[in-house]
């Protein structure tokens, strides 16, 4: 605990992965995954987009990289400065969910326990509670039970309570597949926010409109592996993997798969 | 069919007249009862989370000996302790036999395998539903066992409950290792035994239905509790 002055400084980016793979009952889910996230600066990418069909692999990803499942093969590497204690790189890193869990608790006891948890001193905590509540358009509902929100405020909820710990790092695994145009786009402006401030984004998204309007880069995953990774430009006008142009076209439907794959052609995951 | 009358008689003068033995005895009730929830609570609930969270060789084992645990004979748990601190027993240097003490130890054994499995059972559910989150959120075990048992207190209060019920209600164990003394270790339910088996069987249900009466009492004060920590939560 003394070094942790010095061990805190400093970014815990980047990140690498090499040659990644995982199993999930007894089947492949993810395969020689290797990829790297940079520091967020000026010119390196903010935002990172994995797209993919159905069982891709994607929500495995984020949750590899986030260390909420340990890989079974290969190695997951922090190489910043800030990274020699493994309580910090967890703690530089948030994640929002596809279907948010909240505590059972009050809309404001969801981000003060979030902040609790990082060591944010409890006269700091109010505060910062009230300004992410603002933020995210949930301040009248501070006090409401947070199961008894929307499903849209809920999602929300667990966007602000992701930002108030204000993530090196945040990881996004769908977080508008399920909302309504009006709530997807507060949702947008509140990542984009973030990333102004700093923050480095992985988010994963079905919705490709999105994610040519959002993405600096995008990871392009078919079947446990990763198949593409290009600027979004590059991506969206020449992709160079062919299931990349199916998918874009609409065409990587499962028949499909299977007629590349023959017997193994089964969606996994 | 006289009888019940009488005992409802029984139990209206001796509740009106304020007894003080009455009272003497069902305070000791409560005192051992509650104290053996209490300490029944400190154990078990950490003990139930931790069986919840954890992946251990042996688990299952540990669960269902909990459960048939549950079930244990009052006479049996009150002829263990009995042993145990007797003074021929290993624990009969400390003088605990036919004292209040050794009544709540007793019970706490009773009650304990309840708390455990209820709990555990409760969190269950909601770690499944949490961990994921609360691993995001950096929440150490500690953190994250305070933050289960917190979010689940709801459920919880029916444990605690369900411990009560089992340890004011039960007879033989406090029978044997408290021997029933007057003014010392009768309680509610050993004075009705004894009531029972003087012939005063009058007397003996009125107890019993005094007992009963502080059963309710004490569920809803539980239920109260319940639907004023649920305005708060939305389960």
């Amino acid at each position: 605990m003394t070094e942790r002055q010095n061990t805190t400084e400093g970014p815990i980016l980047p990140l690498s992965l090499h040659g990644v793979g995982l199993f999930r009952d007894g089947k492949r889910v993810l395969k020689d995954i290797d990829c790297r996230f940079e520091t967020r600066t000026e010119d390196a990418p903010g935002k990172t987009f994995i797209v993919g069909p159905n069982g891709a692999g994607k929500s495995l990803l984020l949750k590899i990289c986030h260390g909420l499942a340990p890989p079974d093969e290969g190695r997951v590497i922090w190489s910043g400065q800030g990274a020699k204690d493994p309580d910090t790189v967890k703690k530089r890193q948030a994640m929002v969910f596809q279907r948010p869990v909240l505590l059972r608790r009050s809309t404001q006891a969801n981000i003060d326990f979030a902040l609790a948890l990082r060591g944010v001193p409890r006269s700091e905590r109010s505060d910062r509670v009230q300004a992410f509540l603002k933020q995210t358009g949930l301040s009248r509902l501070a006090k409401t039970p947070a199961r008894a929100l929307s499903f849209g405020e809920q999602q929300r909820l667990a966007l602000a309570r992701a930002l108030a710990v204000e993530p090196e790092l945040l990881y996004l695994d769908e977080p508008t597949a399920s909302l309504d145009p009006a709530s997807a786009h507060m949702v947008e402006d509140l990542v984009e926010q973030a990333v102004t401030r700093g923050t480095r984004v992985i988010m994963s998204s079905h919705d490709l409109a999105q994610t040519q309007r959002m993405a600096d880069d995008v990871i392009f995953m078919h079947r446990g592996r990763i198949k593409e990774r290009a600027t979004v430009l590059d991506f969206f006008n020449a992709p160079r993997n062919d299931l990349a142009r199916d998918f874009l076209d609409g065409k990587l439907l499962w028949w499909r798969r299977r007629s590349i794959y023959g017997s193994e052609g089964e969606p996994c995951g | 069919m006289d009888t019940f009358l009488d005992a409802f008689a029984a139990a209206f003068a001796l509740i009106f007249a304020g007894d003080a033995a009455l009272l003497q005895i069902l305070s000791l009730s409560l005192q051992v009862s509650l104290s053996a929830v209490g300490i029944a609570v400190l154990v078990g609930m950490p003990l139930g989370g931790l069986i919840a969270m954890r992946a251990f060789p042996g688990r299952q084992v540990l669960i269902v000996t909990f459960n048939a645990l549950m079930g244990l004979p009052p006479v049996v748990v009150g002829l263990a302790v009995y042993l145990l601190l007797s003074r021929s027993g290993p624990f009969g240097v400390f003088g605990l036999l036919y004292t209040p003490t050794a009544m709540i130890i007793a019970q706490v054994i009773l009650v304990a395998p309840i708390i455990i499995s209820l709990t555990r059972q409760t969190l269950d559910a909601l770690w499944r539903e949490y961990s994921e989150t609360l691993s995001s959120l950096a929440a150490s075990p500690a953190q994250s066992l305070v933050a289960i048992l917190w979010d689940a207190r709801f459920s919880l209060v029916t444990a605690v409950l369900a411990g009560l019920g089992r340890a004011i209600a039960e007879v033989g164990a406090v029978m044997i290792v408290g021997g029933n003394i007057d003014n010392i270790t009768r309680v509610m339910t050993t004075a009705i035994a004894l009531e029972a088996s003087k012939g005063d069987l009058a007397l003996a249900l009125g107890l019993g239905l005094i007992l009963l009466l502080v059963s309710v009492l004490l569920n809803l004060f539980g239920h109260g509790m319940t639907r004023f920590v649920a305005n708060e939560t939305v389960q």
